[in-house]
C-alpha cells in the first residue's frame, strides 16, 4: 500500500468501493437509444469525491494524457462546489461532460490511483462527467475574450482534436474558422457513437460554445475538393489539420461486398448521423437484420454490436479472434455489452462471407482459435484450431477492425510528408508537419486513438500555432499523450 | 448555412431540373463530378450528378429522376425554397484529354449525365458522337443542347415512340459493325445498360468508361457504402470515381448492391405518401374553417 494511503487511514475511514452509476436497466436500455447511465446526483458525487486522498504526488495526474489536475477538482467537489470544479479541468481539458464519458479511464488516471492499488480507484471518470454535466445545466460563465489579434487560423476536421485547437486559439485571441467535410462538426463524436453513450445534445453544446467564442464552423466543406491545404495558406496565417482516421479497413475475406455486408463507420453513420434508428421519419435506412455479427472487439464493435441489439436484432454477436482479455474496448462498455445479451464468440475468426441467390448476406464461416505464445505485442498470438471451421447464420454482417487515416489532405497536399500508414508526420511535441504554418494532430498523426489524445495533439498545435502568430520561437511541450494509449 | 433554389422546371413526368445557387461549387466543378443534398433534418443524402453550371451566377443544376422518397420530396422543393446542405463537387472530373472519336452513351436520366461530360470531351478536341434512349419520347430531354455542340447525335427510343425503336446498344453495335473508328465509349445510365455496352466494346478491344452510381453516404471515402470491385480491388465510388474502366467492374456485385435497400424504399415510399395525403388533408380542413 502506498504512504499516502496509509497516512490519512487514521483521518477518516476508508471507502473501498466506488459508488457505482445508476443505469437503465439492460432489458430496458436494449429498447431505447437513451443515455445508458444516468449519471451520479450530486450527493453522489460528495461521496465517491470523499474517497479521494489528495495525494500531494497525485500519480493520477501523471496517467492523465492533459494533466487534468484531478485533485484539486475532487477537492472542490468535495466541498461541494461544482463549478468551481468544471473550471478547474477546463483548464486543461475543454471537454470535460465527453471525456467523462469516452475515456478510457481504467487505462488512464485510474489505472494509476492511490486507492485502486488495495481497493478500487477513485470514479474519476464519473466525477469528471459529473461536474462537466452539472456546469452545463447552472449555465457556465463565458470567459472573457481578449483583444483580437487580427491573426487568423484554419482548422480542417471539426473533430475533437480540430475543435479543442479552435477553442484554445479563439481564447488566445485569434480569428479561428474551422472547415468540416460533414454536414455536422463533431467527428466521431457526433457520426461514429452513439447517443446511447454519448448524447449528440453535448456534442451540439459543446459545439455551439465554441461558436460563442467566436469560431466559425463551416460544414460541408471539403479541404482539398473546394479548397486546398496550399490555398488556405494564402487566406490564413496558420492551418490546423484534424481530419481524423476516417478510412474502413475492410476485411480480405470472400464475400466482403455482399449486400448487407458494412463497414462499422457506415453502420453508425446511417443510425448516428442520419438518425437511423427513427426511419421512415428520417429518411436514411439501415438493415435491422435478425442476427447481425459484429467482428472485432473495441470501442467501435461494441457501439456497433449495442446499436444492432437497439434496432431490434434478435442475436447480436461479436466474434473475436483473442480472448475477452484483450478485447481494446473500455472496460465498461464491454461490461454493458455483456448485460445487453451480446453473444460474445472469441477465439473465433472469419474466412468467408456466404450469400444467398440474391448477392445477400446469409451466413459467416469462421475458425476457431487457440492462445499461443505471446506475439511483438505482448499479446498471446492466436493460433487457428485445425479442421473448426463452422457457419453461423446471419443477416447483417458489421466489420469493426479499425480505420485508416483518411487520405484526402495527403493527396491533396504535396509537399506533407506522411508516413507508410499514410498518417501525416508531425513533432509531436509541437503539432508542426513538413510544411510550414501547416500543423497537425489527431488520428490523422497518430492512426485511430482517442479521443482525449486527439484533444491533447489539438492543444499541443494551439500552443505552437499561437507563438508562432506572435512571433515566438516554438518550443517542444513534454507530455503524457502516448498514456493508456488503446486501439478503438 | 442553407441553398437557395433560384429556379426549378419539369423537364417531363419523372424528372426535375433545378438550379441552385452555391458560388464555391460553381467555381470549382468539372465536368462528371457530382452534390450530396441534404434537403432538409430528416432528409437522406442524395448524390446528383452537376448538369450544368454557371460560374458567374454562381450556380449549378441539377436533373433528378422522382424515383423514390428522397427524390420525390426534392421534388416539391420550389424556386426561392432552401436546401439545408449542399456538399461538392465530389468524384474525380471525367477524364477526357485524348479521347480521341468519343461515343457518349446516356440511358434515362442518365442523358443529364452525360450531357456536360459529352460536352467536356468535345471542348477537350475530340470527336463525339452521342447516344440517348429513354423508354419513351416523353422522357427525352436536352436533345437541343446536345445538337448544339455534338458531332453526331442518335436516339432510341424502348417503344419506337421517337427514333430508332430499341436500346442504345442497337446504334452502337451498328456503328462498330460498319467499321467506324471508335477510341473511347463513355456510358451512364441504368446499370444493366451500362453492362451490355460493356459486353459488346469489350469484344472489340474499345477503351469503355462507365459512370457509376452507387448507394453512397458521406461521399468523402469514410463509409464504404459505395465500393465496387474493379479488376481485383475494392474501389470506393465517391473518392476513386465514379468513372471507371467498364471492362473491370463486377457489373452483378453492383446491380445487387444497389438493390440493398428495396423494402426499406417501400416503407419510405408508403410513409412519404401518407405524411404527403396527412398534410394535404389538414391544409383541406383548414381552408374549410376559413
Ligand atoms: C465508433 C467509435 C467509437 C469510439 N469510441 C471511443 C471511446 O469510447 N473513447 C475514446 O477515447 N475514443 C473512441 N474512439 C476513437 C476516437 O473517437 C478518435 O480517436 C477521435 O475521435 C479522433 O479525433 P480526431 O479529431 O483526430 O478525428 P475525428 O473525430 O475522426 O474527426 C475528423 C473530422 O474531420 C473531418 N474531415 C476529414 N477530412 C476532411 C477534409 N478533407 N476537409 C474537412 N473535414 C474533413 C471528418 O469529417 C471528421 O468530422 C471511437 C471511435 C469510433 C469510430
Ligand atoms: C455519383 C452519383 C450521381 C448520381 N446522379 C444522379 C442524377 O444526376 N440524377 C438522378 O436522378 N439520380 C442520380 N443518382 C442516383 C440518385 O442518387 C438516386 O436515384 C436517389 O438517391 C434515390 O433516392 P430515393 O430515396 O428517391 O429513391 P430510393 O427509394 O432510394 O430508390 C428508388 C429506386 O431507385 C433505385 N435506386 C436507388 N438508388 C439508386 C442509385 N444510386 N442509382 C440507381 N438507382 C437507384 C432503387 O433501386 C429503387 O428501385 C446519382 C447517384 C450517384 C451515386
Ligand atoms: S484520484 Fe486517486 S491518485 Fe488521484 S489524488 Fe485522489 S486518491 Fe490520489
Ligand atoms: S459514400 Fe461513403 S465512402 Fe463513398
Amino acid at each position: 500500500m502506498g504512504s499516502e494511503a496509509k497516512k490519512s487511514r487514521g483521518r477518516k475511514p476508508l471507502v473501498r468501493t466506488r459508488l457505482p452509476m445508476a443505469t437503465q436497466r439492460p432489458e430496458d436500455r436494449v429498447k431505447n437509444f437513451n443515455e445508458v447511465p444516468y449519471g451520479y446526483n450530486e450527493a453522489e458525487a460528495v461521496l465517491e469525491s470523499q474517497r479521494c486522498l489528495q495525494c500531494r504526488n497525485a500519480p493520477c495526474v501523471k496517467g492523465c494524457p492533459v494533466e487534468v489536475p484531478i485533485p484539486q477538482f475532487i477537492k472542490l467537489v468535495q466541498e461541494g462546489k461544482f463549478v468551481e470544479a468544471a473550471e478547474v479541468i477546463k483548464t486543461k481539458n475543454s471537454l470535460p461532460a465527453i471525456t467523462g464519458r469516452v475515456c478510457p479511464q481504467e487505462l488512464q488516471c485510474e489505472a494509476r490511483c492511490v486507492m485502486g492499488r488495495r481497493y478500487q480507484p477513485v470514479s474519476i471518470g464519473n466525477l469528471e462527467r459529473f461536474v462537466a454535466d452539472y456546469a452545463r445545466e447552472h449555465g457556465e460563465a463565458l470567459p472573457e475574450l481578449p483583444e483580437p489579434t487580427g491573426k487568423k487560423v484554419a482548422v480542417v476536421g471539426a473533430g475533437p482534436a480540430g475543435l479543442t485547437c479552435a477553442g484554445d486559439l479563439a481564447l488566445l485571441g485569434h480569428e479561428v474558422t474551422v472547415f468540416e467535410a460533414l454536414h455536422a462538426p463533431g467527428g466521431v463524436l457526433i457520426y461514429g457513437i452513439p447517443e446511447f453513450r454519448l448524447p449528440k445534445d453535448i456534442v451540439r453544446y459543446e459545439t455551439n460554445y465554441l461558436k460563442k467564442l467566436g469560431v466559425k464552423i463551416i460544414p460541408n466543406f471539403i479541404i482539398g475538393k473546394n479548397k486546398t491545404v496550399k490555398e488556405l495558406l494564402n487566406e490564413f496565417d496558420a492551418v490546423f489539420i484534424g481530419t481524423g482516421a476516417g478510412s474502413p479497413r475492410l476485411l480480405k475475406i470472400p464475400g466482403i461486398n455482399l449486400v448487407n455486408v458494412y463497414s462499422a463507420n457506415e453502420y453508425l453513420t446511417r443510425v448516428n448521423l442520419l438518425k437511423g434508428y427513427l426511419f421512415p421519419e428520417y429518411k436514411t435506412p439501415v438493415k435491422k437484420g435478425k442476427t447481425v455479427i459484429t467482428i472485432g472487439a473495441g470501442n467501435v464493435a461494441m457501439d456497433a454490436a449495442r446499436t444492432a441489439k437497439r434496432l431490434g436484432a434478435e442475436n447480436s454477436i461479436i466474434v473475436y479472434r483473442r480472448s475477452k482479455k484483450e478485447c481494446p474496448a473500455r472496460v465498461e462498455e464491454v461490461h454493458h455489452a455483456e448485460e445487453e445479451g451480446i453473444d460474445f464468440r472469441f477465439l473465433t475468426n472469419p474466412i468467408r462471407i456466404i450469400g444467398d441467390e440474391n448477392g445477400r448476406v446469409k451466413a459467416l464461416e469462421c475458425l476457431r482459435y487457440k492462445l499461443g505464445e505471446p506475439d511483438e505485442t505482448g499479446r498471446a498470438k492466436p493460433i487457428p484450431i485445425e479442421g473448426s471451421e463452422h457457419i453461423i447464420e446471419c443477416d447483417v454482417v458489421i466489420i469493426a477492425i479499425g480505420n485508416n487515416p483518411n487520405p484526402i489532405i495527403p493527396q491533396t497536399t504535396p509537399d506533407l510528408e506522411t508516413s507508410k500508414w499514410g498518417t501525416i508526420i508531425t513533432n509531436s511535441k509541437t503539432g508542426e508537419t513538413s510544411l510550414q504554418r501547416v500543423y497537425a494532430g489527431g488520428d490523422i498523426a497518430t492512426g485511430a486513438a482517442t479521443v482525449i489524445a486527439a484533444m491533447g495533439a489539438g492543444k499541443i498545435a494551439a500552443k505552437s500555432i499561437h507563438k508562432q502568430l506572435m512571433g515566438h520561437e516554438i518550443d517542444e511541450e513534454e507530455h503524457n499523450l502516448e498514456v493508456g494509449k488503446c486501439d478503438s | 448555412m442553407s441553398f437557395e433554389i433560384l429556379d426549378t422546371r419539369e423537364l417531363n413526368s419523372e424528372n426535375t431540373w433545378m438550379k441552385i445557387k452555391a458560388p464555391l461549387i460553381a467555381e470549382r466543378c468539372k465536368a462528371g463530378q457530382f452534390v450530396i443534398i441534404r434537403a432538409n433534418e430528416k432528409g437522406e443524402r442524395i448524390p446528383l450528378t452537376i448538369a450544368n453550371w454557371d460560374k458567374e451566377e454562381g450556380s449549378f443544376e441539377v436533373v433528378f429522376q422522382k424515383v423514390g422518397a428522397s427524390t420525390l420530396e426534392l421534388g416539391t422543393y420550389k424556386k426561392g425554397d432552401l436546401l439545408l446542405d449542399v456538399v461538392g463537387p465530389l468524384g474525380i472530373p471525367t477524364h477526357t484529354e485524348g479521347a480521341g472519336n468519343t461515343v457518349v452513351i446516356g440511358g434515362g436520366l442518365g442523358i443529364a449525365i452525360a450531357t456536360p461530360v459529352a460536352r467536356a470531351y468535345k471542348e477537350a478536341g475530340n470527336k463525339v458522337h452521342v447516344i440517348i434512349g429513354a423508354r419513351t419520347k416523353e422522357l427525352l430531354f436536352n436533345i437541343e443542347i446536345l445538337e448544339s455542340f455534338a458531332d453526331g447525335l442518335t436516339i432510341c427510343t424502348d417503344d419506337g415512340s421517337f427514333g430508332i425503336k430499341g436500346f442504345v446498344t442497337q446504334p452502337l453495335q451498328e456503328m462498330i459493325d460498319k467499321g467506324e473508328k471508335i477510341d473511347t465509349v463513355f456510358c451512364v445510365g441504368p446499370p444493366i445498360m451500362m453492362k451490355f455496352i460493356s459486353k459488346i466494346t469489350e469484344k472489340h478491344g474499345i477503351h469503355t468508361v462507365a459512370s457509376l452510381n452507387t448507394i453512397m453516404l458521406d461521399g468523402t471515402g469514410m463509409c464504404g457504402a459505395c465500393r465496387v470491385t474493379v479488376g481485383d480491388e475494392i474501389k470506393f465510388v465517391c473518392v476513386d470515381g465514379p468513372d471507371f474502366d467498364a471492362h473491370l467492374v463486377d457489373w452483378d456485385e453492383m446491380m445487387a448492391r444497389t438493390q440493398a435497400y428495396r423494402e426499406e424504399e417501400k416503407i419510405a415510399l408508403e410513409h412519404y405518401h401518407k405524411c404527403r395525403a396527412e398534410k394535404a388533408l389538414e391544409e383541406q380542413n383548414a381552408q374549410e374553417n376559413k
